[in-house]
């Protein structure tokens, strides 16, 4: 008896253990997903610059004399570029030392040029330096995200390149700065160029449709249900579609969009428009649920005031019973909408997945998301695609976060009232 | 759980060679009137006190158990009876609120002790509960589920028998004998309370506590449960805590009277029925207050 | 009043287009691939079917083997997700302070709250190679895109759905059996493993359920770290595929809504929405009844 007791206390004790290790396991997996994301991600928002020194006379924008308009659109500022590179590294003469010096800077820094000339053209003629941006591989070594001492073939930069890397670094004309960039462009095939704006305004664009229509139509839906709707068979198979509805796979909604929605209605391909919709029709039910608890728990002794006051039916619950469920409604609301904010599948089915270069100014232009950004970004070969991924992932789990604290923070602040 | 007995108290707390003869002392006659239920005390408790979340619930209650009788508890609804029988099996470590000072033994043993095994204690002190709350589980499996994790049992049959044993002590044998399979929910509600005593008689406890076993129940199954507990008594020391004065009356050797949360009179059941010597024990028994 | 009828309605005519739309498009996938080609055939190679009168007899669009690989994920995540899921609630319910609880629980659910696209990356970035480094270390060949590895990530996103539908049936377990066991001298774990797992059983077995559900239906972690080529195989190193990823395969690009090849993505919608559909229907029903037995 007494060493049975033994073993069952340390039966106790194994179980305790595990108990405890699971919830260590997943903790660990959680603070091991966010560190890695972080770690991944913290670079992308740092961009590095190469400093040019420009002397642009009027002659290299007189190129094609004839040509009428505006010639500061025109000029071929690719070789200004180019030239500037050239006079600061005069030792590399080959066509091939000269192409891998070419390629220390972003395509994009012809289009910096311009943007600058525009802005100050009386530029022209004098001695200026200007930052373009670095590539996108010089940008990886300079920022330590690859070891300088790599092997060529994952460095990506030839040994010609690390040492015009290092001359610009010992002169000054290397260094990093907040990367811009990142939050004001749109797609690009060149990662230094890349940016999740487009993808944000997107996702902002859908989010937007999928509230203004589940919002409305998932509040009065659960008034409906819980104040109104007679206890009958047909009532009580909403209920149950409801909560099956709730568990449909995300994938089966985007079908759902692809064969109805753009098939049969002709609504545009890839357009949040159609993505709100898709994501209206999956937080549906997860408003309607907490509209009706938040209902539910509104006291009777309410209603009875208001009917007591001569309120109809209808007057009692949106003038008095909807006001004071508002809190627990909105809860559910934000919830819903993280959830939308952070869905993926339903939108590659309806072709917000695009190649989408332009920010969209309205809810029928082309555009992604964030998560399908992620999606499209966590498929790309370089490196510095990576770091932009975990990026933005960050981003939408800032806002993820964000709004489940709201939901959070609203609903204790609720569950105090009562 | 907090045990934190002061010094005073400590020294107070009679040691094992004393306890059993307590009884016999005519000292301890004078301090503790009980004593002449005649029978040594099984268990005992000395300063007790019980606070739930820092609200007190009982206040320095020393009482002793007599071995081999049935010891009432009595008093008005949320006077600490349950509070007080709980103690007995440190029952209260399970509620996280709940904080006991003083000290409670069990043959002479200091239970709340730090090297005190409440496993053991519990296998030694059961406890019937005021639901009746058998597992949803069978009849039969029910009653073995104590000898099964305690490994009281070698075998199929003498686990068999130990189980069939105590289905017949509790009086339940010959309703269930053809549906021992059959599950201990599916009972009627005095059936499961055997049932649920059945299951404590069969780990062999030398003490059973009952906190209100029959409240729940119609009469005839009250009068059934009564008639369990007086030929239990043979063999076990019972505390039963009770509503009914009758039924304490009825039953008990020995009765206690709590109020407020405190013990005010405990003393032989005929003595504190016929002739209490407080006040407010003489309101209650008369049905004056309660 | 006319408003509110309406809006309820919205509900039930999303399931009804659902329904339709899968039905309609599935309709026409089975007048040019059969059935039992489609639902008993061991071969899926819909790439290879550029338009209809190519498929036939050929049987490329048999879907075993999907089924099998989200078979084998969905086991993998539910192995992680059960145990450790159940073990975790009941920890929290049985053991944790009211102070721990309340500062793990709420960690816990973040993992049900993170995107799944973040797991795909995570997946494929992080876990795949540690697997392929790991496994080559041992001598063992994990192949990049590793039902293990999807897996794996899908059972740690499951964890939190587990342990709150369990914690929910475990604490929805009166206090009077806990007492009884406690009373009889049962440890605590005793007490949690014979009376309570046992009484909790239903809302358990419902919670896995729905867990199951949703991980069947998972798209973006399969997409990003399971592989697209159907392989008919238990062995959880190599690449398989599953419902959801040859469904996002098929219609991102271009579609024609006449090839077999588009429409099969519409029979294999309609597949996993029957299963996560039953799934469902099962689970709430087993936690209902539950519910009612202890009120
Ligand atoms: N778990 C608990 N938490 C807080 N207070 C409690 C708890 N249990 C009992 N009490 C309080 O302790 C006092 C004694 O209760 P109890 O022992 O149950 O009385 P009785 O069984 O005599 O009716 C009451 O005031 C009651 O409110
Ligand atoms: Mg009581």
């Amino acid at each position: 008896m007494e060493a049975r007791l033994k073993n069952r206390h340390r039966a106790e004790r194994r179980f305790r253990l595990f108990g405890g290790l699971a919830i260590f396991t997943s903790l660990i997996f959680l603070g091991a997903l966010f560190a890695i994301i972080i770690q991944t991600g913290a670079g992308a928002f740092k961009q590095t610059r190469i400093a040019l020194d420009m002397h642009l006379s009027p002659a290299d924008f007189n190129a094609g004399q004839a040509v009428e308009g505006d010639w500061l659109e025109r000029a071929d500022y690719q070789a200004m570029i180019k030239r500037a590179l050239r006079q600061a590294f005069p030792e590399l003469r080959s066509r091939r030392e000269k192409r891998s010096l070419y390629r220390m800077v972003s395509s994009g820094a012809a289009f910096q040029l311009r943007k600058k000339l525009r802005g100050d053209p009386g530029l022209i003629g004098t001695d200026f330096r200007i930052w373009v941006l670095a590539s996108d591989d010089a940008d990886m070594v300079f920022k330590g995200a690859v070891p300088r001492d790599a092997p060529v073939a994952h460095r990506r930069l030839d040994d010609r390149q690390m040492s015009v890397l290092e001359a610009l670094e010992d002169t000054g004309r290397l260094r990093s700065q907040f990367n811009w960039t990142f939050f004001s462009a749109g797609d690009s095939r060149e990662p230094e160029l890349a940016g999740i704006a487009g993808a944000a305004l997107g996702s902002l664009f859908s989010v937007l449709v999928c509230l203004a229509l589940a919002f409305p139509l998932g509040v009065m839906t659960a008034v409906y249900l819980e104040e109104f709707a007679p206890k009958n068979r047909w009532t009580g198979f909403i209920e149950v579609n409801i909560s099956n509805l709730a568990a449909v796979p995300s994938i089966v909604f985007g079908l759902l969009g692809l064969a109805m929605f753009l098939n049969i209605f002709g609504l545009p391909r890839s357009a949040p428009l159609v993505g709100g919709m898709v994501l209206a029709l999956m937080t549906l039910p997860t408003i309607i649920i907490a509209s009706r608890a938040a209902i539910k728990s509104v006291p009777p002794s309410v209603r009875e005031a208001a009917f007591a006051l001569g309120a109809s039916p209808v007057q009692a619950v949106f003038h008095h019973i909807l006001p004071l469920a508002m809190p627990g409604v909105l809860t559910g609301t934000i919830i819903g909408t993280a959830q939308a904010l952070g869905e993926t599948a339903p939108l590659l089915m309806i072709g917000m997945v695009a190649f989408v270069v332009d920010l969209p100014t309205n809810i029928l232009d082309p555009a992604t998301a964030l998560p399908v950004q992620v999606f499209l970004w966590a498929d790309s070969p370089e490196r510095a695609f990576q770091e932009r991924t975990a990026a933005a992932i960050l981003v939408l789990l800032v806002f993820t976060c964000l709004m489940n604290l709201t939901a959070a923070l609203l609903r204790k602040k609720y569950e105090l009232k009562w | 759980m907090a045990h934190a007995p002061t010094l005073t108290q400590v020294a107070e707390i009679p040691n094992s060679a004393t306890i059993g003869l307590l009884g016999d002392n005519p000292l301890a006659l004078l301090k503790h009137p009980e004593a002449r239920t005649g029978k040594p005390a099984k268990m005992t408790s000395r300063g007790l006190s019980v606070s739930y979340a820092n609200k007190p619930a009982l206040h320095d209650v020393d009482l002793d158990i007599p071995v081999n009788r049935v010891t009432a508890l009595i008093g008005p609804s949320g006077c600490g009876k349950t509070t007080y029988i709980r103690c007995l099996n440190r029952m209260n470590d399970i509620i996280d609120t709940c904080r006991v000072e003083g000290s409670v033994t069990h043959d002479g043993e200091d239970i709340y002790a730090p090297d005190q095994d409440v496993v053991r204690l519990r296998t030694r002190v059961g406890m019937v509960f005021q639901k009746p709350n058998p597992f949803p589980k069978s009849i039969y499996d029910n009653t073995a589920y104590g000898p099964r994790i305690h490994g009281m049992t070698g075998s199929r049959d003498e686990e068999r028998a130990l189980v069939l044993d105590s289905l017949r002590r509790a009086g339940l044998l010959d309703e269930v004998r053809d549906r021992l399979d059959a599950p201990g929910t599916s009972l009627s509600g005095g059936q499961q309370q055997r049932l649920c005593i059945a299951r404590a008689i069969a780990v062999r406890p030398e003490v059973i506590l009952m906190d209100e076993p029959c409240s729940a129940l119609d009469p005839i199954a009250t009068a059934r449960i009564e008639e369990l507990i007086a030929a239990l008594k043979q063999d076990y020391t019972i505390v039963i805590v009770t509503h009914s004065m009758q039924q304490a009356r009825r039953l008990s050797d020995k009765t206690a009277f709590f109020h407020l949360g405190r013990l005010v009179e405990q003393g032989n059941t005929e003595d504190v029925f016929e002739a209490p010597q407080d006040g407010r024990t003489r309101d209650y028994v008369m049905g004056r207050i309660g | 009043m006319a408003c509110l009828i309406a809006a309820s309605t919205i509900s039930i005519l999303t399931t009804v287009g659902i329904v339709l739309s899968l039905i309609v498009e599935s309709f026409q996938f089975f007048r040019m691939v059969p059935v039992s080609d489609f639902l008993f055939g061991l071969h899926w190679s819909p790439q290879t079917a550029i338009r209809a009168d190519q498929v036939g007899a050929s049987g490329a669009f048999g879907a075993i083997p999907l089924l099998a690989g989200t078979l084998l994920i969905s086991a993998i995540a539910l192995s992680v997700s059960g145990p450790v899921g159940l073990l975790a609630a009941i920890y929290l319910a049985e053991y944790a302070s009211p102070r721990f609880r309340s500062l793990v629980k709420p960690m816990l659910e973040i993992l049900a709250g993170i995107p799944t696209v973040v797991y795909g990356f995570f997946a494929a970035i992080v876990i795949a190679p540690l697997l392929r480094q790991g496994g080559e270390s041992i001598g063992l060949e994990v192949s990049s895109e590793s039902a293990l590895a999807a897996g794996l990530v899908m059972g740690a996103m499951t964890i939190p759905f587990v342990s709150s539908l369990s914690d929910d049936a475990i604490t929805a377990v009166p206090d009077s059996l806990r007492e009884a066991a406690l009373g009889l001298g049962s440890t605590r774990s005793e007490t949690i493993v014979r009376v309570i797992l046992r009484a909790a059983l239903p809302g358990i077995a419902g919670g896995l359920l729905l867990t199951a559900s949703r991980v069947i239906g998972e798209t973006m972690i399969v997409v990003m770290a399971a592989g697209l080529t159907a392989n008919l195989t238990i062995n959880p190193l190599e690449a398989v595929t599953t419902v959801t990823v040859q469904i996002v395969t098929l219609l991102t690009g271009d579609q024609e809504f006449d090839s077999a090849k588009t429409l099969s993505a519409f029979a294999l919608g309609l597949l996993l929405f029957t299963v996560t559909l039953t799934l469902n229907v099962a689970a709430l029903k087993i936690v209902k009844t539950y519910r009612e037995q202890y009120q």
